[in-house]
């Protein structure tokens, strides 16, 4: 990994007193893409608001580059945000809206009009200089509240759920441009989303964040495979999360059932959660599965269908792309390496656990 | 036929509208001093009516009263909305019902309560208890029409404008003020108007020697009407005339989503 360069230390904030933010520590490394996920009310765009500078925490501190930013106003922190709604100038062009740090800045007239035409090729949005913000559709404002912010070279950006007002087409697009955009500034980005897919797409990192903690930080791959808690598992994508038994290492009792699974160090019959993601159960003729069961809903979903299965008590979700009509009777089936075994919660406050890095 | 219908309709409304007016206006050029005959058309009272130190005093005053008491009524009336925008809902919903009641309140209610209550203080009655009572009056209007400015204010243009570098102090002067700005213009012209024709709160708070146009011509009435009053009242008819115009354009021209319900309290 490079070099380590923001650091949230112990950050606790409360709103009326609600706690919305609870002994959050959090590393973001250099030239990195790091996303907050989570739903709404989960603290990540106070945990963002924190690092603009937006809002002070109650307690703990903020960690630039070595020094500590707490209380340092937004104007003086070396970070940009692009905000949910734009917030572009709607009284001032295209180019007013992007010279506007520059000129606070005092940067010469040249500097400026070189750097307004280099941020408007790097959003593809060249010649748009003189047009006012209500002339733009709501993509290319987007892409101008970034190309006002990239101008003042910041070391982070700030993203709080730019995409959200998006519709999906243009999401997906403004998804690939994001990515582009990163790589050609090599700058660190924090985004802000609760749209799972997005983050799967574009981050190095995803910090998935629940009631004030975070759930989960890894990479998309280990976040989506390997879940450490129902949370995150139910959050990323759609999963079937069953309760089980760990009979020992490498094998656990599924509904009744023995599963082979890879494991480990879990103890001997010591009651976990399973989840299995519903592309990697296999639908086969009865003999051949591990459960055997009938298939009760069918939806056609484009890629694939989605069919619910019921077998041995339980609702089985499964994607696949061969039809299995609705009442067949079908064997379920599960790769060892698909079963991901996850400690059961201890109790229902520890839900929601913290996790230090 | 139904359309002629509606069109004599609308024009006996304004007929029965603007008769006055136009009785006044036209009597205005009469050349003859009696109101029932037509003696031809002249100039003579307007230029009487300049020639008249004592209007030409009032006037001035009025002017001075009503510019100043604008400008004052529109600084304290928009940083009052920047606060109540901070407040939190239940508290700004109080505000703005204690802001609107002075207006609903009736004038002379008003200007006997600011003359007992500058008697109170102890203030000698003069020019400077009209502008006093003039900036009190003045302060709804402006936050009434600032107000839904205020609100429609995306609140993330604010710390945009931080987040870019800009001092909070900058931050508001480029970045929200102008949006607020057709809000402020319109709450400024509409507190001159409201000043301009003020004539009861003004009666109960100036004090001996100190006219504004509609007390002097009230005090010029009584003592028998004289025509220039006819040449005063149609200047006076036709600026505030060209002021509600504006009032009315000025927001318009900014933001056609601006509502008009401001203009259409007149």
């Amino acid at each position: 990994m490079s070099k380590e360069l923001i650091h949230l230390n112990n950050i606790s904030k409360s709103f009326d007193g609600q706690m919305v933010l609870d002994e959050l520590n959090l590393t973001i490394h250099e030239n990195e893409f790091v996303t907050l996920l989570g739903p709404s009310g989960c603290g990540k765009t106070t945990t963002l608001r924190i690092l603009g500078g937006f809002a002070t925490p109650d307690t703990g501190s903020v960690i630039f580059d070595g020094r500590d930013i707490t209380n340092l106003p937004p104007n003086l922190r070396p970070l940009n945000t692009v905000f949910q709604k734009y917030a572009l100038f709607t009284h001032m062009n295209i180019a007013e809206n992007i010279a506007f740090g520059l000129k606070i800045r005092k940067k010469s007239k040249d500097y400026i009009a070189d750097k307004i035409r280099y941020a408007l090729k790097l959003v593809n949005l060249e010649g748009y200089e003189n047009r006012m913000p209500d002339s733009l559709s709501g993509g290319q404002q987007q892409r101008i509240a970034i190309a006002r912010a990239i101008v003042n070279e910041p070391r982070v950006l700030l993203l709080d759920e730019p995409l959200g007002a998006l519709d999906l087409k243009l999401r997906q697009e403004m998804q690939y441009e994001l990515i582009r955009m990163k790589n050609e500034l090599g700058i660190t980005f924090v985004y802000v989303t609760h749209d799972q897919e997005e983050a799967l797409t574009m981050s190095d990192t995803i910090v998935v964040m629940n009631q004030g903690y975070i759930q989960q930080i890894g990479s998309p791959e280990s976040i989506y495979n390997e879940p450490e808690n129902a949370f995150v598992a139910d959050f990323i994508g759609d999963s079937n999360i069953i309760p089980a038994t760990m009979i020992e290492d490498k094998l656990v009792s599924i509904l009744g059932t023995r599963f082979a699974c890879v494991d480990t160090g879990f103890g001997h019959n010591k009651p976990v959660d399973v989840v299995i993601r519903p592309e990697d159960v296999e639908l086969v003729a009865p003999a051949q599965g591990t459960l055997t069961g009938e298939v009760t809903h069918l939806i056609f979903k484009g890629v694939h269908y989605e069919m619910e299965v019921m077998a041995g008590g339980f609702e089985w979700l499964v994607h696949s792309t061969v039809l299995h009509p609705v009442g067949e009777k079908v064997g379920v089936r599960v790769d060892p390496y698909n079963i991901q075994i996850m400690n059961k919660p201890e109790s229902e406050d520890e839900e929601a656990v913290a996790i230090d890095i | 036929m139904k359309n002629t219908a509606k069109k004599i309709y609308i024009a006996l409304i304004f007929l029965f509208l603007y008769a006055p007016i136009a009785t006044l206006m036209v009597l205005s050029f009469n050349a003859s001093k009696t109101r029932a005959k037509w003696g031809g058309f002249t100039f003579k009272w307007y230029t009487q009516l300049i020639q008249n130190d004592d209007i030409l005093k009032a006037l001035g005053n009025t002017l001075l009263i009503a510019l100043l008491s604008s400008v004052i009524a529109t600084v304290i009336g928009t940083v009052a909305c920047i606060a109540m925008n901070h407040m939190k809902k239940r508290t700004r919903t109080v505000m703005m019902g204690i802001t609107n009641i002075p207006m609903l309140n009736a004038d002379i209610v008003t200007g006997i309560s600011l003359m007992l209550l500058f008697i109170s203080f102890g203030l000698r009655f003069g020019f400077g208890t009209i502008l006093l009572a003039h900036i009190t009056f003045n302060i709804p209007y402006v936050i009434l029409s600032v107000m839904p400015r205020m609100k429609q204010l995306n609140p993330s243009i604010y710390e945009a404008a931080l987040d870019l570098g800009a001092s909070p102090f900058n931050a508001f002067r480029r970045v929200v003020f102008p949006d607020l700005l057709p809000g402020i213009l319109s709450g400024f012209l509409m507190a001159f108007t409201m000043s301009l024709d003020d004539f009861i709160i003004t009666h109960f708070t100036k004090g001996a020697g100190v006219d504004t146009l509609s007390t002097k011509i009230y005090t010029e009435v009584r003592k028998g009407i004289k025509p220039e009053m006819y040449a005063l009242s149609t200047i006076i008819f036709l600026s505030v005339l060209v002021l509600l115009l504006l009032v009315n354009a000025a927001p318009d021209k900014q933001d056609p989503r601006a509502d008009k319900k401001q203009a259409s309290r007149f």
